[in-house]
């Protein structure tokens, strides 16, 4: 080892003073809340870990905690195997590539509350394109107060609006797979499913990862959208972690708990992705091990 | 007996394959050589059946196989890059050709263990492609080309992205492993020496055309053609022009007495060649008929045994040919320096206005008794 250079500490001090402003410190005031009760302005208790008991018990938290699950579960299940049927489906050459890209960048591009507005009216009955043609085709459809169509609109957009993601990255596996490998196997007269399976989903398999992670992330933390469109109804039908942190925060002003519920809704998140990570890179790890001995 | 009759390829404007006529024999190796892009990788893919002529015809056994979709030809291909199947085992990965082909277990087990002795993957038959090294991962590519005893067998460059000791290893091997199979091998590479290490048969190709086809050492000495002799010279082949006026050949470096053989070529404009190892920076040379030409050096690369003399013949300019002398030995010329080359008409070749071949070096017609018959 080298000795330690305390002139370098001067390069690395405007990072380490960005990092906490725009990360620590902010953090540690939400684990300085989640300890603490309030009553009024500036009177703080230290109540220990009161609000994490009173969180990690409520059913309020249990049933959003479950919506979450289910929303990205679905969102999951739906937008992977959707976005990679985009990506075979696109066109590889020619004037094709450049329109179905700025086609599929387009949806990324629109800010969330915009893109809640939008679906917001457009499923309306009375008046939204969508919404009015269900009703007069027949169709028993209300958001603000079905709980089934109420899912199913936030369900639709998320997919409209996200699976563009999906596609790019699986897209930009797809291209970086050398034609040769294409040739080779129909030479050896490999069938369509045997060219997915064996060459095209494992050379996505990198960029896959982070489609999951991201995808996974995005709707876990899903805020702007359904606040927009349901704000969280009918009922609480919709009404998600993120949904209800910010009533429990800024509506009722119960700083603690809603410190509290932040701080484990992080570690949830974080949590969870550690797990997808490793469970879907096992295989490069596996590979990795095994390079040494060759 | 695979055929190609006046086959063309053409890809909008661009004529990639021009006429070719070609007949390669079961159990012959056959090189194509050329610089890339003169077309070797689309006239193997036309010879796959990856891609269709745009005019001309390709026979297999006397058959025409148009429209007989690459699957069912009977070929197998390997390619510079390393293609195998990422998730899949190097034993898998050797038996998906007869996977496919439905094969029972017991065959499937068999052969691939054959393939994977004879190419030396026996221990790592389980491992993935990625845990290989670059040459095992070809091995492996090459093991699946070989156990589908395919009756054409295209490699396309295949040692290219190997390092040399590797390359050498392998293309010995090569030839040996698929004489066996009695296949149509067909193997493209840009490189005249491995043309000339692998043996067999040479097709030249210059600009989508062949320029000749013949046994490699044939080739290599009596090119049919200036483009042939080019594209066959590692280092590059020296040129200049020249005019003949009765016995000797005048430009504006020198003047050269011609040998007796070629006083009955007409008097016109020529290319002079000159392999270079034919070109002597001594000036004391026993060869008759030697021509002294002025030029200065401009880079020595120098590899141990031998080293590499660039130089430019008489003054300055971009258009003054450059030429090469490889000579013995370490021989470190600093640039710029003058010196006298010289050349001897008895190891010149010509070649006329249309680049045909005129003449030869009497020396490297060898003892084959191919006299100068075209």
């Amino acid at each position: 080892m080298k000795s330690w250079n305390n002139k370098a500490w001067f390069l690395v001090l405007p990072v380490l003073l960005l990092v906490a402003f725009s990360a620590i410190i902010p953090l540690m005031t939400v684990v300085n809340y989640s300890v603490q009760d309030s009553f009024g302005s500036n009177e703080f208790y230290w109540v220990g870990l009161e609000w994490f008991q009173e969180v990690l018990s409520s059913e309020r938290f249990h049933n959003a905690l479950m919506r979450n699950l289910l929303f990205s579960a679905i969102i999951l299940l739906i937008e992977i195997p959707l976005g990679i049927a985009v990506a075979l489906a696109m066109p590889r050459r020619g004037w094709g590539v450049s329109v179905c890209l700025v086609l599929m960048a387009l949806p990324l591009l629109i800010p969330w509350n915009v893109v809640g507005t939008i679906w917001q009216v457009f499923a309306r009955v009375d008046i939204g394109l969508l919404g009015y043609s269900l009703t007069q085709l027949g169709f028993d459809y209300n958001y603000t107060q079905d709980t089934l169509d109420a899912w199913i609109t936030l369900i639709v957009m998320d997919v409209w609006h996200w699976t563009s993601l999906v596609v790019l990255l699986s897209y930009s596996g797809l291209v970086s797979i050398p034609p040769a490998y294409y040739q080779a196997a129909r030479i050896d007269g490999a069938s369509r499913w045997a060219v997915f399976r064996y060459i095209q989903l494992p050379k996505m398999r990198r960029v896959l990862v982070i489609a999951v992670l991201l995808r996974f992330m995005d709707s876990f933390m899903i805020y702007t959208e359904p606040f927009v469109v349901t704000g969280g109804g009918p009922g609480n039908a919709t009404t998600f972690l993120s949904i209800d942190l910010v009533q429990m925060a800024i509506g009722q002003f119960d700083l603690g708990p809603a410190a509290a519920m932040s701080l484990i809704y992080f570690l949830i998140i974080l949590l969870v992705s550690w797990v997808f990570y490793t469970v879907m890179t096992q295989q490069d790890a596996d590979a990795e091990s095994g390079r040494g001995h060759s | 007996m695979l055929e190609l009759i006046n086959v063309s390829k053409r890809v909008g404007h661009q004529q990639h394959i021009q006429d070719i006529n070609l007949q390669l024999q079961p159990g012959s190796l056959n090189v194509l050589l050329g610089a890339t892009l003169s077309g070797k990788t689309t006239l193997m893919r036309l010879m796959a059946g990856l891609e269709t002529p745009s005019a001309g015809e390709i026979r297999f056994n006397g058959a025409n196989v148009r429209g007989i979709p690459v699957q069912k030809r009977d070929v197998a291909m390997v390619y510079q890059q390393f293609i195998n199947y990422p998730s899949l085992s190097v034993f898998e990965n050797i038996a998906s050709p007869l996977r496919v082909a439905g094969l029972d277990k017991a065959t499937i087990h068999h052969r691939v263990h054959k393939a994977a002795e004879l190419l030396r993957l026996t221990d790592y038959l389980h491992r993935l492609p990625a845990d290989l090294s670059g040459g095992q991962q070809q091995r492996t590519a090459l093991a699946r080309a070989l156990v589908k005893q395919a009756k054409l067998v295209l490699l396309d460059e295949p040692l290219a992205n190997l390092d040399y000791k590797l390359r050498e290893e392998l293309r010995r091997e090569l030839p040996v492993i698929f004489a066996r199979t009695g296949a149509i091998l067909v193997y493209a590479s840009t490189e005249p020496s491995e043309a000339l290490l692998l043996g067999g048969n040479t097709a030249t190709l210059h600009e989508g055309r062949l320029t000749q086809f013949g046994p490699a050492i044939e080739v290599f000495q009596r090119p049919v053609d200036v483009h042939t002799a080019r594209i066959f010279s590692d280092p590059p082949l020296n040129t200049v022009a020249v005019h003949k006026h009765g016995n000797e050949l005048v430009c504006a470096d020198f003047v050269m007495r011609l040998a007796a053989d070629a006083a009955h070529l007409p008097d016109a404009a020529y290319t002079l060649a000159v392999r270079p190892w034919h070109v002597r920076i001594d000036s004391e040379t026993g060869l008759p008929d030697v021509a002294l030409i002025n030029a200065h050096v401009e880079v020595t690369e120098i590899t141990g045994s031998e080293s590499y003399v660039h130089v430019r013949l008489g003054g300055q300019g971009p258009d003054v040919p450059r030429w090469v002398a490889l000579v013995q030995g370490v021989r470190d010329l600093p640039a710029d320096s003058s010196l006298t080359l010289a050349v001897s008409a008895a190891q010149i070749y010509l070649f006329d206005a249309e680049g045909k071949r005129c003449l030869a070096p009497a020396g490297d017609t060898g003892d084959s008794g191919l006299g100068n018959s075209d």
